[in-house]
């Protein structure tokens, strides 16, 4: 002990966070002054527009944003990819500052891979959430701002949790994320059900991040959708915001959709809207089916 | 030749030998046996108990401990080296439900406790635990595990396995009477278990302790 003492030898800690995480509280701000007030006086003006949600279900996890990135008064990217995947089961809605998201998420992915290769599997979603929670918390106070969901499945079924860069961590159904989340909170708590069927699901997605983008100024682009089930993630679609919006309104409201299940005979004639100078009317699609007609672009 | 190459713990010998590693062998075949037995269902942990001096409080003699709910150990040798080993495994096994949400596997404790074992192997002015630990538990997927460490830092799963004093004739009963029938059923392991340290303990109920873990339920512990 004594000897070690006296080399100033320090043994490698091989259980915890991998020695290349970047040190906390390390910033290049001139002497004397504190890295928040620096950053506020200087720092570059991040806004932070955006609509993503993500709601769990019985057949897994369905994710969905809008794709604009907006910077203050001006569109910075109209297709931009605000759900970033991590590994084959899990994902995750990105919101605030985009480099920001981008970083932490690299980095986690690097802390998961590595404790599958230790541990031979990968943390559960908790696990992967708990890990991105404490990394961000060290950070607090220096402005960062990341608040995503990450959806995913593990040995518990489908599963999701909120996590915001000052440590906030919480376990939900349903989340939504940046200035159009109370648009797309209004729209999900109405159709939300654990019971859904994967059409549903993908409809209630779609119809909360169209009617976001719709008032919402910072958001709107196309609408993107994943879904993660048990055998991993899927890129269902990437939809254009205002045609979608603009079907969406031609459908009957909610309040009817009820009428409809029960009347299946009625569903070929009211599901089709109108086509209007375009591409041929679709074929009416089955009843209990997904309300999009499938003339909507998909990719 | 030996006294050359035994007093700096991370001086290799000519031949390949750690010497103080070895020495820490010899350490744990002075302490009392312990057993461990894996059966379908059950795993069983049964020590000798040393007796004890007559002023002695027995109760606070302890040499099978819970790491967490469903992880237990058992122990050979130095009895304060063990106990440093036993706060730091506790101690990670918290640790590990807090980073990762999830209780350790038996594995991941078992090999935690190896490194640890293993990084005094490699440190200067530092000697090697003098202990042989049995960490048996069962997984969250319900799978029933024993692992076997030693001085060095290894560690190896077993079905069933003896260490301390007179280890190997214990090991030996256990090769030849370790059968599919004799785990068939949780009574037959721990009567197994009994006969193992029979072998080498002389008969008394008091000579032995022994702790079971059923699967989905807490340790069990009997004296």
């Amino acid at each position: 002990m004594a000897l070690q003492d006296v080399c100033e030898w320090q043994a490698l800690d091989t259980q915890g966070a991998s020695p290349h995480l970047p040190q906390v509280g390390v910033w290049a701000v001139p002497r004397g002054c504190d890295p928040q007030t620096f950053l506020q006086i200087h720092g570059p003006r991040l806004a932070h527009g955006t609509t993503t949600l993500a709601f769990r279900f019985r057949h897994g996890v369905i994710a969905a944003a809008d794709t604009r990135s907006s910077c203050g008064n001006y569109v910075e990217c109209p297709a931009s990819r605000k759900v970033i995947p991590v590994h084959q089961h899990l994902l995750g809605t990105t919101s605030g500052t985009s480099a920001d998201c981008v970083t932490w998420y690299r980095v986690l992915r690097r802390e998961l891979r590595l404790r599958a290769l230790r541990e031979g599997q990968l943390p559960s979603v908790a696990g992967a959430a708990k890990l991105l929670s404490v990394m961000m918390s060290r950070y607090r106070g220096l402005d960062l701002c990341v608040a995503t969901a990450l959806c995913g499945w593990d040995r518990s079924g489908p599963a999701l949790f909120y996590v915001y860069s000052d440590g906030t961590l919480l376990q939900g159904n349903i989340f939504s994320v940046g200035s159009g989340s109370p648009y797309a909170y209004g729209v999900l708590d109405r159709g939300y059900r654990y019971d859904m069927s994967t059409q549903e699901a993908y409809t209630l997605a779609r119809r909360a991040v169209a009617h976001a983008t719709h008032r919402d100024a910072y958001s709107g682009g196309c609408v993107d959708l994943f879904h993660v089930r048990e055998s991993g993630w899927e890129y269902v679609s990437r939809n254009d915001a205002w045609v979608l919006y603009s079907e969406l309104q031609k459908l009957p409201g909610p309040e009817k959709e009820g009428e409809e299940e029960a009347t299946p005979d009625r569903a070929g004639e009211v599901g089709e809207p109108s086509a209007g100078p375009g591409p041929a009317p679709a074929p009416a699609p089955a009843p209990g089916d997904s309300r999009m007609p499938a003339e909507i672009e998909t990719l | 030749m030996a006294s050359r190459y035994d007093r700096a713990i991370t001086v290799f010998s000519p031949d390949g030998h750690l010497f103080q590693v070895e020495y820490a062998q010899e350490a744990v075949k002075k302490g009392s046996t312990a057993v461990g037995i894996r059966g379908t269902n059950i795993v069983v942990l049964g020590v000798e108990k040393k007796s004890v001096a007559k002023l002695q409080d027995e109760r606070t003699v302890r040499k099978i401990c819970a790491l967490d709910d469903h992880v237990c150990m058992a122990f050979a040798g130095l009895t304060a080296d063990a106990r440093v080993v036993i706060n730091r495994a506790r101690v990670e096994c918290q640790s590990h439900k807090l980073t990762v949400e999830d209780p350790v596997t038996v594995e991941y404790i078992t090999r935690f406790i190896a490194t640890l074992k293993q990084k005094y192997t490699q440190s200067n002015g530092r000697r090697p635990f003098g202990i042989s630990a049995l960490i048996v538990g069962f997984d969250d997927d319900g799978i029933p595990r024993l692992y076997q460490t030693d001085p060095s830092g290894t560690y190896h799963a077993w079905k069933a396995n003896a260490i301390g004093r007179s280890a190997k004739t214990v090991r030996e009963f256990l090769e030849k009477n370790y059968t599919e029938d004799a785990i068939a059923n949780d009574n037959e392991a721990i009567k197994l278990a009994i006969r193992a340290l029979l072998e080498v303990v002389q008969s008394g109920g008091k000579n032995i302790e022994l702790a079971i873990i059923r699967r989905n339920q807490p340790l069990k512990v009997s004296h």
